[in-house]
């Protein structure tokens, strides 16, 4: 099946097309802009969804989907989990713990690996999601690995971010600290069925106030179903993103400076002189700058 | 592309993988779907097998427990998976084995590579097998062994020969390691 017919059936709702759609974006076999999926208006549709592992983020994405297509709505999910930096290979979890991927007709999961992108975002990620707009799904949402500073790349892709918290992470200070916090444009925070939960949510609420704009903090319950409705209600009316323009295209020029890099033919033999003590990294960076002479 | 597969004698490894369907050319990981049928809690050998596959290299996505044929057939198709595995440990096989090839055939995802395991009598294999599922591991089964299989299959799709579920042919993987 090649993209073109990949692409048509797409439109019209086959799902396994769209499904080898994806995986020809996805393994670099076409490049999405050549289809349109490059560039797009920011029009709210792509949701990241991010928090760290454990907070309960697929459970609670899960919970919105079946919110959403009570609601008539299509969704379609990319769910990241990491690849090994050693052998390269992925268990993908995220599926598993939602049962709307497999029971609603309105609903389609995608499990995206990172790839060459250890930690990151699949380069080829807006492609991916571009093309299930395009194919008719009338949201997105991404969801991250959950862990390091990499996911504020989460900007380079999503339109808004929901960022997930749970109580139990830590003293108030947790919530201090500079990274996603700040360009977060909504914070659920989950498990509003264990102790402390609502203290964890006021403290974030606090540190938030001080920054002027402040994103709206709900307090859900992904296992209870409480708080969903209103988080879904939430969602529909954000005001503009947090995320300011510049900080996206410096996400997005990284993210495609790091794959440039890590798809080069000679990135192996790179390491080899690295791990031999044949050259240096500044060296090597070095080298890159010669070669454009 | 290559992708960096393991490491020898603290040397790196390149090999090339699986190739895909579409493009001989081009290798990326193999996508398994490791998937439990029925109504079975047993998972811990689904678990290790899946470890194995994410271990040599494969994108291994796992059902959960308890999923339908019908659960399972939509995350086939719309993880666009090359293989799936197929555990059973309650004795309900020959049912849900054969609903599940059915529903692959119907779905036109002939290509799909099916192999199972678990508690699976010998006098229930051959029919199994018939059926286009191409190899039944038991207990006693190496890592090795499966992963062997795996490396064969990917051979078989690069050469074009018949593997898939739907492809007819009749090949089986050969037991090596069970007694």
């Amino acid at each position: 099946m090649d993209a073109e017919t990949a692409h048509a059936a797409a439109k019209t709702g086959d799902r396994r097309s769209l499904a080898r759609l994806l995986t020809l974006i996805e393994s670099g076999n076409i490049n999405g802009a050549e289809l349109g999926f490059g560039s797009r208006e920011e029009d709210g549709r792509i949701l990241g969804v991010t928090g760290s592992p454990g907070v309960g983020k697929s459970c609670l994405v899960d919970r919105l989907l079946h919110e959403w297509a009570a609601a008539g709505e299509r969704v379609a999910v990319l769910a990241i989990d990491p690849s090994s930096p050693v052998t390269g290979g992925a268990l993908l979890g995220d599926r598993m713990r939602m049962q709307a991927a497999d029971d609603l007709d309105e609903v389609f999961v995608r499990s995206v690996a990172t790839r060459n992108q250890p930690g990151g975002l699949p380069v080829r990620l807006g492609a991916m999601a571009g093309a299930l707009l395009d194919c008719g799904y009338d949201r997105v949402v991404v969801e991250t690995v959950g862990t390091g500073q990499a996911e504020v790349r989460i900007v380079a892709v999503a339109d808004r971010v929901l960022l997930v918290e749970g109580p139990a992470r830590g003293d108030s200070i947790q919530a201090e600290k500079a990274g996603l916090l700040e360009l977060a444009d909504i914070v659920a925070v989950n498990k509003a069925d264990l102790d402390g939960a609502a203290r964890f949510a006021e403290e974030i609420r606090g540190s938030l106030e001080l920054s002027g704009q402040a994103p709206p903090v709900m307090l859900v319950s992904a296992l209870e179903g409480t708080g969903i409705s209103e988080l879904v209600s939430t969602l529909g009316q954000l005001g503009p993103a947090r995320a300011a323009q510049r900080a996206r295209w410096r996400e997005r020029l990284l993210s495609e400076w790091e794959a440039a890099l890590l798809t080069r033919d000679d990135v192996e033999q790179l390491l080899d002189r690295l791990e031999s003590g044949d050259a240096s990294v500044p060296e090597i960076v070095d080298t890159f700058y010669r070669g454009d002479d | 592309m290559v992708t960096l597969n393991s490491r020898e004698n603290g040397k790196v490894v390149v090999q090339l993988k699986g190739v895909r369907r579409l493009d001989a050319d081009v290798s990326t990981p193999l996508r398994i779907v490791i998937a439990k049928p029925g109504l079975d809690g047993h998972d811990r050998g689904a678990k290790v097998i899946a470890r194995a596959l994410r271990d040599a290299g494969h994108e291994v996505i796992y059902t959960g427990l308890r999923r339908t044929p019908e659960q399972i057939v939509r995350t086939v198709m719309d993880e666009d998976a090359d293989l799936l595995g197929l555990s059973s440990l309650s004795g309900a096989h020959d049912f849900l084995f054969p609903r599940v090839c059915t529903l692959l055939v119907e779905a036109e995802l002939l290509d799909v590579v099916v192999f199972g395991g678990g508690i699976i009598p010998d006098a229930d294999r051959p029919s199994l097998l018939g059926l286009g599922i191409r190899a039944i591991f038991g207990p006693g089964t190496t890592i090795e062994e499966m992963l062997a299989f795996v490396t064969e299959l990917g051979e078989r799709r690069a050469a074009g020969e018949p593997s898939g579920v739907g492809e007819g042919g009749d090949w089986t993987w050969q037991a090596t390691g069970e007694t």
